[in-house]
């Protein structure tokens, strides 16, 4: 039966298992619930969690594991000679799922019997154009190995899909009967379903390194099948970024970093200055009033979309940017320097306004963390307010200042829309602010979202790329909190 | 140490060492109060600037934005003529059906013709041309009014109509006879004709609710576009992060806060979360695509899978959150229900966890404010380039079936290369804050009155 | 352990350094400090003494008008250091500071090498136009604090890694390197071990050969031994002013007198 009705079933059993172990947790203490050792809630709930969790954990976990055990054994039916040319095992296998989804399609409109889809044949039907009646496109023609793999596929599938029914409906009703068996008014249910509960707190919190594991795994994998199309030295010491779809392209990362890196330059010179300052007269100058204006107000900047902030670039900042410096004669300045509206400079000046309260915000903490005592020595020796602050807070508080750069500094690296919107798609070297230069981010979200087959080198770069910025913003990250941790001791 | 009896030993203390007398300040005072004066003008300056940036912003915002909420209508009586309309005069449904929208074109030139002459206006343009000012949607709104209604063929019926895009412009004063000299979308002679008609009042600019809550259109037709479709997308995302990440992320930090002891895996855990909420969202957008459409086959661009991958970027803030709120609890509370025999897990649901809420209920919703807001993983997975046209008709159809979110239906608006388009685009993003702003002060208010102050 | 005699007869002689008339201090509504006038004397110790609350910190941060930096505290009265009336608006706190010194109760070293410590104060007052000149004023500053011997070798070690003891004077000698006339000291021997109150007393004792000093304390027996004058404040009242001597052996107050036998405080 599909999973859905299967996940139901189970859930129904469940239920029925709570009312059922109640009732029997009741029923041997002779109706009188003082007598039990837990509350009757919990034998109902020992019961219904004993159905719950092993079916559905093995459910899950079937689900998860069974298409790769499938992809394995159907690969080996592919002998090497079937792959064309151009393709990959891979590319091949996409076709045999696509192949094997349209019969499922043709079965479900029932265009063809469960029969006809063993039987049918390349030699005999066009299995390209009867699918495609029933709206299933295929790129080529069906070749036979291709056929008959797919058919195996639904077969092993069918196959696979019933003994998890079965295991799951064996496990369901098996924990029913077993936890049933064990009520009764002596049973530690409380205990019991604590335990459970709090193997599912476990679970809840290992989902942080599950997703983190995830996100390694699955880049890793696909960056590995990029660098057996793709030499790695050229990746991360060419100087070309030209990805170019009918093959040979040119992919480096280093243009990229140079544009990602350049960008984030800009937006830090605008942030760390301003948001230093603000924060530095904030803590130390304000009173009461302006405080509480004042934070609020930069915090929203903080709190505005990225997006919005693109769309400022792109339609505001980048046309009066290439007013000034662009549009010859009618522009501000009189000059052509700029050609169009993206350039470093929109973004890096946009991206730079975005992290002015995060940088703002975070030195605020940092300063107000400077003990009093180190303020009033230094007042008391005759300083003025802003001696103080440079020779004698600032200094103090300058390692969680750099961590907070740093931090910034990874925001920035990673930061997708604004680049998008504000900084164009070329990828060169050059140190004018004011051309467009393309970042990692922008090149990840073009390549991934293109038409490009997804196999091919032009589209699995861009794990390679997401990777690369992955270990970088997380290198930044522990730099930053090793920093601040080492250096905060000489304060204490 | 020195010798006690030397009384005054060494150069005795000066006397008037820092200037003769405190009332006058000596010039090297004077030049660090002047030093002290610029740098508070910096700190002056740096908030101003912030504050400058944050008022430009809003007023970009609001000013270009404004205008989408507005849209130019065009009031026309049009006569459905039954001759071509339904030839064979029996109303079969399935007769009627086969006239294409090309079919009601001439009625709508006939009923220009008309106004034409009901107003006495004099023009040289031809009916096509008169035609052209209306968007290009105008022949299927009559159809679909039409099919709905077969009896009202053979009637005169009023209708409003979408001026195109570019009369749209002129009203809104975006476009101008100097603008258009190479647009053959529309020629100087409509463009006076539409005067004339402005004049007369059968073209005018009111507000316009479709653009909140319609679909998308095609590229062709930005007096069309509207945002309703995708804000259902949103919406159904964020019903699937507040299904997942509250409840996981409460649970993990439940585990973490209450019941984890301090060794290495618990390290490592708390770890994890500090970097994933430092992580790019591309990455996220990355993992999603790689997990959740390669390799469990879910469909593309469809709300589930948004929501998954939001699920996963908002864990970490709301555990976060969640975490400071069950700190801020005080441990009284705790020994006292131990202390009269609860267990501990019964200490926690049943005492901390409620005197907590609060704190969690305002983490999440800022949470899902934050959510409501990401782009750059929606592209990867398929939100945009195409049109979010049908709004899905059922819960299911609503998470699996393809739709974009508000963020990337701006996106997708600023990529397109109509200017028509950006007006929406910064209509879309007042839209978008107003919801980010009501959730934020929600949260705000909710923390306000619910706080307790231990 | 000093000769009392001897030391009194020749703090008679000596000029009045600071005067105060009719101080009043408030924070806020509280009116913490009230009617209080006393004078203090150059070359000389001042104690002030009293149980704890009772202000004598308050009164001697308004020496230095270090409760400036407090938004609610308000000062009235005059505070006279050498004839001029410290509180005058014409008057910037910033150079009442170099010539009045305060150390804090806690050391309060900065995060910066011992020489930068002790030359802060002079570098920001420009009291030294060559490199030599400033090395000067800071041996000759660690000289004053009783410490020089033990830091010459590690001038540029950081001020935070030495002991209590040694924190404090070198808090002290920072102070002293502004070449003030006048040394404000809150309890400076709170937060140190016998043996480096012991030392910082000593080094008190020499300094008032050049200084001014005035010292908080909340010890009698530290007041007895290291100050010439002593004034015992109660609620915010200066209650008796007088020599050292005559107020722990004969006090004129009877509030005196229960304080120094142990009745209240």
């Amino acid at each position: 039966m599909p999973t859905v009705w299967l996940v139901v079933f189970v859930i129904a059993v469940s239920a029925f298992g709570y009312m059922a172990g109640r009732h029997r947790a009741l029923q041997s203490a002779g109706g009188d619930s003082r007598a039990l050792h837990s509350l009757p809630a919990y034998y109902g709930y020992n019961v219904a969690l004993t159905v719950l969790v092993p079916s559905l954990l093995v459910l899950a976990l079937w689900l998860f594991v069974q298409p790769i055990l499938v992809d394995n054994r159907v690969s080996d039916m592919i002998p090497a000679e079937a792959i064309p040319e151009s393709s990959t095992l891979g590319l091949v296998m996409s076709d045999v799922r696509r192949v094997a989804e349209g019969l499922d399609i043709a079965v479900e409109q029932g265009a063809l019997t469960e029969q006809e889809t063993r039987a049918i044949r390349t030699e005999f039907t066009d299995v390209r154009s009867r699918l495609g009646e029933l709206g299933v496109a295929l790129g080529a023609d069906v070749r036979p190995e291709v056929l008959q793999a797919a058919q195996r596929y639904r077969q092993i599938n069918a196959t696979g899909h019933l003994l998890m029914s079965i295991a799951v409906t064996v496990l369901a009703l098996g924990g029913l009967a077993y936890s049933y068996a064990a009520t009764n008014k002596d049973f530690r249910a409380r205990n019991v379903v604590e335990r459970g509960i709090l193997a599912l707190l476990i679970l809840a919190a290992s989902l942080a390194i599950l997703t983190t594991i995830g996100i390694v795994l699955s880049m890793l994998f696909e960056t590995t099948n990029f660098f057996r199309l793709h030499s790695w030295t050229d990746f991360f010491f060419g100087s070309t970024w030209a990805p170019n779809f009918r093959g040979d392209s040119e992919l480096s990362i280093l243009p990229l970093l140079w544009g990602t890196l350049y960008i984030s330059f800009i937006a830090l010179l605008v942030a760390v200055p301003i948001g230093l300052f603000a924060a530095v007269y904030l803590s130390e100058y304000a009173n009461g009033h302006v405080r509480a204006f004042a934070k609020p107000l930069l915090e929203i900047l903080a709190g505005i979309p990225t997006i919005v902030y693109g769309l400022f670039a792109l339609l505001t900042v980048g046309p009066a940017l290439a007013n000034i410096f662009g549009r010859g004669p009618e522009g501000l300045l009189g000059v052509e320097w700029m050609s169009g509206a993206t350039s470093v400079l929109t973004a890096g000046v946009v991206m730079g306004i975005m992290l002015i309260p995060f940088v703002s915000s975070l030195s605020d903490d940092i300063i107000n963390a400077v003990p009093q005592a180190m303020r009033d020595g230094s007042l008391g020796l005759g300083a003025t307010k802003s001696e103080t602050v440079r020779q004698v807070v600032l200094p103090a508080a300058l390692p969680g200042i750099v961590g907070a750069v740093l931090l910034a500094a990874s925001r920035a690296i990673g930061e997708t829309m604004i680049v998008v919107m504000g900084a164009g798609a070329i990828a060169k070297f050059s140190l004018n602010p004011l051309e467009s230069m393309t970042t990692i981010t922008t090149r990840i979200v073009s390549q991934l979202t293109g038409d490009t087959d997804f196999a091919s080198p032009e589209t699995l770069v861009a794990f390679a790329l997401g990777i690369t910025l992955f270990v970088l913003t997380l290198g930044l990250n522990v730099l930053a909190l090793y920093i601040v941790r080492k250096y905060r001791e000489q304060y204490e | 140490m020195t010798d006690i009896s030397q009384q005054g030993s060494g150069p005795a203390a000066p006397s008037r060492k820092h200037g003769d007398t405190l009332m006058q300040l000596t010039a090297r005072t004077k030049r660090r109060n002047a030093a002290e004066r610029r740098f508070q003008a910096y700190g002056i300056a740096a908030i101003g600037v912030g504050l400058l940036m944050l008022a430009i912003l809003v007023v970009n915002i609001f000013g270009n934005g404004m205008g989408a909420f507005t849209q130019t209508f065009v009031s026309l009586d049009v006569e459905l003529l039954e001759s071509k309309l339904d030839k064979k005069g029996n109303r079969d449904i399935e007769d009627i059906k086969k006239v294409s929208t090309f079919g009601y074109a001439p009625l709508i030139k006939g009923a220009f013709e008309a106004k034409v002459a009901e107003l006495g206006l004099e023009t040289d343009l031809k009916s096509k041309a008169m035609a052209d000012l209306l968007s290009k949607s105008a022949p299927a709104q009559l159809r679909d009014y039409v099919l709905a209604d077969p009896d009202t063929i053979g009637k005169t019926v009023s209708f409003r109509f979408l001026a195109n895009s570019r009369v749209d412009g002129y009203m809104k004063g975006r476009v101008s006879r100097e603008s258009i000299e190479n647009d053959k979308n529309i020629s100087a002679a409509q463009l006076d004709f539409a005067d004339q008609l402005i004049e007369a009042g059968v073209i005018e600019k009111t507000f316009n609710p479709a653009f909140i809550f319609g679909a998308d259109a095609s590229d062709q037709r930005p007096e069309a576009a509207g945002m309703g479709v995708s804000m259902l997308g949103s919406l159904f995302m964020m019903f699937v992060v507040l299904a997942l990440a509250l409840p996981i992320g409460v649970a993990a930090s439940i585990y973490l806060e209450e019941f984890a002891a301090k060794n290495w895996l618990t390290d490592i855990i708390e770890v994890n979360i500090s970097n994933l909420a430092a992580v790019p969202s591309i990455v996220f957008g990355i993992l999603g695509l790689a997990v959740f459409i390669n390799y469990m086959h879910l469909p593309m661009s469809a709300p589930l899978v948004g929501g998954l991958v939001l699920t996963l970027m908002t864990l970490p803030t709301i555990i976060i959150s969640t975490r400071a709120s069950l700190k801020s609890v005080p441990p009284s509370i705790r020994d006292a229900a131990l202390g009269v025999g609860a267990s501990k897990m019964q200490a926690v649901f049943h005492h901390v966890l409620p005197l907590a809420a609060p704190g969690i209920l305002t983490g999440t919703i800022i949470g899902l404010a934050q959510a409501l807001g990401e782009t750059a993983p929606l592209l990867l997975i398929g939100m945009v380039g195409f049109i979010a046209s049908n709004a899905p008709d059922s819960v299911a159809s609503g998470l699996m079936d393809p739709n974009s979110a508000m963020p990337a239906q701006i996106y997708e608006w600023a990529k397109r290369a109509d200017p028509a388009f950006y007006e929406r685009a910064w209509g879309g993003i007042i839209i978008l804050l107003v919801f980010l702003v009501t959730m934020n002060t929600l949260a705000v208010i909710l923390r306000r009155r619910f706080e307790r102050r231990w | 352990m000093y000769d009392t005699a001897k030391t009194e007869s020749a703090v008679e002689q000596m000029e009045l350094k600071i005067e105060a008339r009719n101080v009043q201090v408030y924070y806020g509504d509280t009116h913490a400090i009230k009617d209080v006038n006393v004078d203090i004397e150059d070359k000389t110790v001042t104690a002030f003494i009293g149980p704890s609350g009772c202000g004598k910190s308050t009164f001697l941060r308004c020496l230095n008008r270090m409760n400036d930096t407090i938004d609610i505290c308000r000062v009235e009265g005059d505070i006279l250091l050498d004839g001029e009336d410290i509180y005058d608006p014409k008057v910037d706190p910033v150079q009442l500071r170099a010539k009045v010194g305060m150390v804090f109760q806690k050391p309060n070293p900065f995060p910066k090498s011992i020489y930068d410590n002790i030359a802060y104060g002079p570098r920001i007052h420009g009291l030294a136009r060559t490199k030599a000149e400033l090395d000067e004023i800071v041996e000759k500053s660690l000289r004053r604090g009783a410490i020089w011997d033990e830091v010459k070798d590690r001038l540029d070690a950081p001020g935070t890694g030495l002991s209590g003891g040694q924190q404090q004077r070198l808090c002290i000698a920072r102070a002293i390197a502004t070449e003030p006339e006048v040394l404000l000291m809150d309890e400076p021997c709170s937060a140190l071990d016998p043996i480096a109150t012991a030392q910082v007393e000593e080094l008190i004792d020499e300094l008032r050969q050049n200084y001014s000093v005035v010292i908080v304390t909340h010890s009698m027996q530290q007041a007895a031994r290291v100050s010439q004058k002593t004034a015992f404040f109660h609620l915010g009242n200066l209650v008796e002013y007088g020599e050292t001597g005559q107020i722990f052996t004969n006090p004129e107050d009877p509030r005196t007198e229960s304080y120094i036998t142990g009745r209240i405080g």
